[in-house]
């Protein structure tokens, strides 16, 4: 019989390994540690090589209730929109998180123009109210996010947080208050490989070690360009693998966010009575954008449903 | 692309001085100049004038090696000067090289399994370095088949259909690009493609342009590696803009800061 040829592809480079979080020995106060990358092969394919760790789902909490969040979304969040500290401890205790992602929307000026001190104090509540790692995203308002991002990177010293995001235009601050306090940080690109290599590139020629970046290209969801992203991120990987050490760095996806801001996620069942049940469709648009992004690689996803997070941590364990 | 800086060669006047006055600081400056400038491996050539080429080879390597890490490549015509390398070698080598017929093979291939080393195959066999694109093609035939055959992993044997200077002979690098492109479909997973770049404008008045201008067009047609002058900042730059527009880098605006690092 004929012999069944090897077809394992023997890969040069690696992701890097990125650890989120600090316990009491490490300077912090995390009860665990969440560990991503150290892959050197492609998702899910371990033939190849080794698989390196799982992806991890952050559950977002909002420093300001939602607006737009459709019903079936926001009915699993109405006691806690208004605290995020127990926003935070339900998605742990609850809903299964790996982390949490906080996303500070409210120091946005349209959106409350939130204190630093105000959003200080939400973050320590955070980190008093859940023991897993926190992740801490700006407003994307350069202005603001470079007054407040300091000053609670500073507050969190030593947690080792996951903070973003590094942009193209907008790098030196948060590049230099996460280096000085020992946290990650996420570089972002708007669905631009080249962007995302030169973003990193940057941050690394201010001193900060590539093995404490994790890339982020704005994610797009199903039906809203979620190919786009998936190639990136694909090609973003196989480069990595195959020696290109600006590439080899983990990579964080938005999720829930990008779809539950779908239509399909918002229209009720009088407006779109042909496209099946309200209550279900955003949760199958969440759980099919994350399902199929983790294919193409990536490290760690933000997600707001639990049943989604219920079904993409059964196909994760499935696939692993 | 993977680079073989050319400098520390006996045949160069200063480090033949070197050799003869166990200069070391001359090899060291070489050794991290080079390194810095990109090198993969650092080639190692006693030449031809010094006394003891066994002598000359062990220093060279230790020499080198008190000043950097980075992979050497063994390089000599003479089987137990080579072996005077590798015995003396701590960092990750590479022989520098076999000719390409079987008996030689034979020999050189388990010494390159034995020293976890890779090795550079010339295209050339008793009768010489060919002159036209099929016995090259043939030899590198030759070539694979007994690197399958010792089981020998194909990432680390580098076919070099040895380039001849432009001005002997003007058919000769278009001859070069079809053998690059015809070694490519050798194998799967396929040889590395070397050549000794720096030959293929000696005795020109043009070097570096002729170089980079090969390089680039090489590269096009499969070369992925050579033995060059790393020192020559255009010529390296060429080299990483040719392979970036062949999509085997991602282009950032620091494209060219990314590949050097």
């Amino acid at each position: 019989m004929m012999q069944i040829p090897n077809v394992a592809e023997k890969w040069t480079g690696a992701v890097k390994e990125v650890t989120i979080g600090a316990t009491k020995e490490e300077g912090g106060t995390r009860g665990k540690t969440v560990t991503i990358g150290g892959t050197n092969s492609l998702p899910f394919m371990d033939f190849d090589g080794k698989p390196g760790h799982k992806p991890v789902i952050a559950l977002d909490v909002y420093d300001t209730p939602p607006e737009d969040w459709p019903e079936p979304l926001l009915k699993h969040y109405e006691d806690v929109v208004n605290n995020p500290a127990n926003w935070a401890k339900k998605c742990a205790d609850e809903y299964g998180a790996d982390l949490i992602c906080l996303k500070l929307d409210g120091i946005h000026p349209d959106k409350g123009n939130k204190s630093a001190g105000e959003t200080i104090n939400t973050v320590k509540s955070i980190l008093e109210a859940v023991d897993i790692p926190l992740i801490i995203w700006g407003c994307e308002n350069d202005e603001r996010d470079n007054e407040i991002l300091p000053k609670v990177s500073e507050a969190a010293n030593g947690e080792r947080c996951l903070i973003g995001g590094a942009t193209q235009g907008n790098y030196k601050t948060i590049t230099a208050v996460c280096l000085a306090d020992g946290h990650n940080l996420i570089t972002q690109a708007p669905v631009d490989i080249n962007i995302g290599k030169q973003i990193n590139i940057l941050v690394t020629d201010l001193g900060f070690p590539n093995d404490r970046i994790v890339m982020f290209q704005t994610t797009g969801a199903l039906g809203y360009g979620i190919e786009y992203c998936y190639s990136i991120h694909e090609r973003g990987r196989i480069a990595a693998l195959s020696g290109d050490r600006q590439m080899s760095t983990p990579v964080i996806c938005d999720v829930g966010h990008e779809s539950w801001r779908a239509k399909e996620s918002k229209a009720s069942d009088s407006e779109a009575p042909q496209w099946g049940s309200f209550a279900n469709r955003g949760i199958m648009w969440e759980a099919i954008t994350a399902v199929t992004l983790i294919q193409s690689g990536v490290d760690i996803i933000r997600m707001n449903h639990p049943e989604a997070v219920s079904i993409v941590k059964k196909h994760i364990e499935k696939l692993t | 692309m993977i680079t073989i800086a050319e400098r520390i060669n006996g045949m160069f006047l200063d480090v033949k001085r070197a050799i003869k006055e166990k200069n070391a600081s001359v090899i060291h400056e070489l050794a991290k100049r080079q390194t810095e400038a990109g090198a993969t491996y650092l080639d190692i050539n006693v030449g031809t004038a010094a006394a003891d080429q066994h002598d000359a080879m062990r220093w060279l390597v230790e020499t080198t090696q008190e000043a950097v890490k980075t992979p050497l490549a063994i390089d000599s015509q003479k089987l137990d000067v080579v072996k005077a390398g590798l015995e003396v070698a701590k960092n990750k080598v590479m022989i520098n090289s076999s000719q390409g017929e079987p008996e030689a093979l034979d020999i050189y291939i388990p010494l390159a399994q034995e020293h976890n080393a890779a090795l550079i195959c010339l295209t050339m066999n008793k009768d010489g370095v060919p002159q036209d694109v099929d016995t090259r093609v043939e030899i590198a035939a030759t070539i694979v088949s007994k690197v399958l055959e010792h089981g020998m992993d194909m990432d680390k044997v580098f076919i070099d259909p040895i380039i001849l200077p432009v001005n002997v002979d003007q058919k000769q690098p278009g001859y070069m690009l079809e053998v690059f492109s015809q070694i490519k479909l050798l194998s799967d997973p396929q040889p590395h493609i070397t050549v000794g770049l720096s030959n293929f404008s000696q005795g020109t008045k043009e070097k570096s342009l002729l170089n980079r201008t090969m390089l680039i067009m090489a590269v096009a047609a499969g070369l992925d590696t050579a033995l060059l002058d790393v020192l020559d900042q255009d010529l390296m730059d060429a080299g990483i803009c040719a392979e970036m527009i062949l999509n085997k880098q991602i282009y950032s605006d620091s494209f060219l800061k990314a590949a050097r690092s």
